[in-house]
């Protein structure tokens, strides 16, 4: 399942950490950030538990760096 | 500007003006380094707390942390002011980035604003606005003057003339007529429009391109795929680099016996973390990208992704199908020859006879007698006799009327001229002498001739047409408009072993792309490297199927999209050779003791700038 989620970043290279760290979340099988139009698109595991595996791609996010966000809607 | 970049912008003058200041105030000592301090926290605090947070959380080399190392390090070093400037042009090119990078975005949302936010249903004769979302098919909407069309459908009552600039980025606005269709996305330039919707919003054209572009970035190309990984290894390499140039001269200076300079190489290593900053390339390229896939939907050429703009850029082959790509895809009276009486009166007699036809010869013959002023009288057509497969005689206003093929005129025994022209021919003759004929042909596009020179001019190898016509046709065609290579009579299964046999004789590196207008040939279009649908607007399987999306059916447009997606990788390119050739040549020449802090801040945010404005230019498409 693919889903596709708003994100606020200041910095290209800080969006390509993003997607690298949400690829990196249990449950995600692929992951897209694009700076220019500020989204992230997430493929899930199937199985997943969205919702919780959001609030882990949005923690690791938060881990390499710092200013972002990602609104769950 | 936003409230951020507005604060960005009043800590950078501030501290601008403290170190230009501080320049002519002649101190010493640890007040100048007071001093210095406050321009130094001003425009750097937030830079040192971000780095500071990433060494907390492991994530020590990017940005923040380089430019950190580099200002503390001047600073400890005495280098107060360079360690102040460093910082001030690293927060200007930052400003200057999210500055272009806000109105770059802004802009092409802007050229995409084509969704609806209401739609007026009308009930017991009032109006009431609604979310589109909530219109049910075959409801009455209504569309005053200036309004958007929020959904697909006929229209039921009155004429006005649309504005498709949105979508198709042609200026010439469409008439529209009750009965006809109307897609959503145009504006109503005048007058009230009702319209009957014939699909729900989300099936609504308007709906389906917004998904197609927001859906565009997350198909990245092979480039951005390159630079990401690229900045991945090449930042942890610098610092090394600059750990081991602070480190290993020094080392080996003392231990042949020489002074160590450990303040000069630590300068040295400093200025080496300043130039290699990668911003110039992580935000150029998906930047390029952006403009690029922004300019071609101005120009109403819709691209699914930049990958598919990097594949375009390489199309070397461009196959085409015939009808609905190269021609009009309906019959049209093209020529009258040899016609002893008025062309006029030819068509008179001609479209009278066949005025009780339903086949599409006949009915473009009513055609063009009627687009020529002419107005049919049935009353005028007696007895009609139909001759299968040799055509009819008829009786108008008393006159035995003939319009057939030769062997009709042969059974009359008349004899009759042969066209030169490609087309159906169709002869006529009043009162058993021969009146001359009139040439039906499958109209070729307007513009479809220009687009095939002009596609040999942005460097088309080989153009190919595939068609299911008849050799004669397709021939005529081919060789009117400049195709290279021309296959006939295949039936849909064939063209997609045509496109195989073409991909397979291909060079590595160069790309194939079909375009087709979706009808009867998604899988030709999924099939080669690019699928391009032309006249798209409306057709579900095209906008599905294909990698490019034409909104209109201009076939000049190819051409264009194939110019874009050259300009595009062009500056792709140049940014990258640009950005990574100056920093190579700025930390060689750092190492060596060249180039000096101030050199290193050029070769940061100056590259940065020039490189950004670079991309901005794969905006601009109107005149390619």
């Amino acid at each position: 399942m693919k889903k596709t989620y708003k994100i606020d970043v200041d910095c290209a290279n800080c969006a390509n950490k993003m997607e690298q760290a949400a690829k990196d979340t249990k449950g995600v099988k692929d992951a897209t950030v694009s700076f220019m139009t500020l989204k992230m698109t997430v493929e899930f595991e199937e199985g997943a538990d969205v919702d919780a595996t959001m609030k882990e791609v949005l923690k690791n996010c938060k881990k390499v760096e710092d200013d972002c966000e990602i609104f769950l809607k | 500007m936003n409230k951020k970049q507005k604060k960005v912008l009043i800590r950078i003058i501030i501290s601008a003006v403290l170190m230009i200041s501080l320049h002519f105030i002649p101190v010493t000592g640890y007040v100048r380094f007071g001093l210095y301090m406050i321009p130094y926290l001003i425009i750097g605090y937030d830079i040192l707390k971000k780095a500071w947070k990433g060494i907390l959380n492991r994530q020590v080399f990017d940005e923040n942390f380089l430019m950190a190392v580099a200002t503390v390090g001047a600073v400890a070093l005495g280098e107060y002011q360079e360690g102040v400037a460093v910082m001030l042009f690293y927060q200007i090119g930052e400003l200057f980035q999210s500055y272009a990078v806000g109105k770059s975005r802004r802009n092409i949302s802007d050229l995409m604003d084509i969704r609806p936010d209401y739609a007026n249903i009308e009930t017991d004769g009032t109006l009431t606005k609604v979310d589109p979302d909530e219109v049910s098919v075959g409801s009455i909407i209504v569309v005053s003057a200036g309004e958007k069309i929020p959904i697909d459908g006929v229209i039921v009552e009155g004429s006005s003339s649309l504005n498709t600039a949105a979508l198709t980025g042609e200026s010439v606005p469409r008439s529209v007529h009750p009965g006809d269709e109307v897609i959503s996305g145009c504006i109503n330039e005048k007058g009230l429009l009702k319209i009957r919707t014939t699909r729900e919003f989300g099936e609504s054209t308007v709906s389906r391109i917004l998904e197609l572009v927001e859906n565009a970035s997350s198909r990245k190309s092979r480039s951005e795929a390159f630079i990401s990984k690229f900045a991945r290894v090449y930042t942890p390499a610098v610092c090394y680099s600059a750990l081991a140039l602070a480190l290993l001269p020094p080392l080996i200076l003392y231990l042949t016996g020489n002074d160590p300079q450990i303040s000069t190489w630590i300068y040295r290593a400093l200025t080496f973390l300043v130039i290699s900053c990668p911003c110039a390339l992580v935000i150029s390229i998906p930047l390029t990208f952006f403009a690029g896939i922004g300019g071609a939907s101005k120009e109403g050429v819709l691209v699914k992704g930049s990958v598919f703009l990097e594949t375009l850029s390489k199309v070397k082959y461009v196959v085409f199908d015939k009808t609905g790509t190269m021609t009009k895809g309906s019959f049209e009276v093209v020529g009258i020859h040899h016609s002893p009486v008025p062309e006029k009166e030819l068509l008179y007699f001609a479209a009278h006879a066949e005025a009780h036809s339903s086949h599409p010869i006949s009915k473009s013959l009513l055609r063009a007698f009627e687009e020529d002023g002419g107005r049919i009288d049935l009353g005028k057509v007696g007895s009609v006799e139909e001759i299968s497969g040799e055509g009819v005689i008829a009786t108008v206003d008393g006159k035995k009327v003939c319009v057939g093929n030769k062997r009709l005129m042969a059974r009359l025994g008349l004899e009759a001229v042969d066209c030169h022209e490609i087309g159906t021919v169709v002869h006529v003759a009043v009162d058993n002498t021969y009146y001359g004929h009139i040439l039906i042909a499958d109209q070729i596009k307007e513009g479809a001739k220009e687009a095939i020179e002009k596609l040999h001019r942005a460097g088309i190898r080989k153009t190919v047409m595939l068609t299911g016509d008849r050799t004669e046709t397709a021939e005529g065609v081919a060789k009117e408009l400049g195709i290279l290579e021309v296959y006939s009579q295949l039936l849909p299964g064939d063209k997609v072993d045509m496109v195989e046999k073409l991909l397979g004789e291909k060079h590595a590196g160069e790309m194939l792309a079909f375009v087709g207008d979706g009808i009867n040939d998604a899988p030709v279009l999924s099939r080669a490297d690019i699928g391009i649908a032309m006249g798209a607007m409306g057709s579900d399987a095209a906008i599905e199927a294909a990698d490019i999306v034409l909104m209109d059916d201009d076939p000049r447009k190819i051409a264009k999209a194939i110019r874009i997606a050259q300009k595009c990788i062009r500056i792709v390119y140049e940014n990258i050779w640009f950005a990574i050739g100056v920093k190579l040549l700025c930390l060689l020449l750092g190492a060596l003791g060249i180039a000096n802090m101030w050199i290193a801040i050029f070769a940061d945010v100056g590259v940065m700038v020039i490189a950004v404005i670079n991309a901005i230019r794969a905006l601009m498409v109107k005149k390619l």
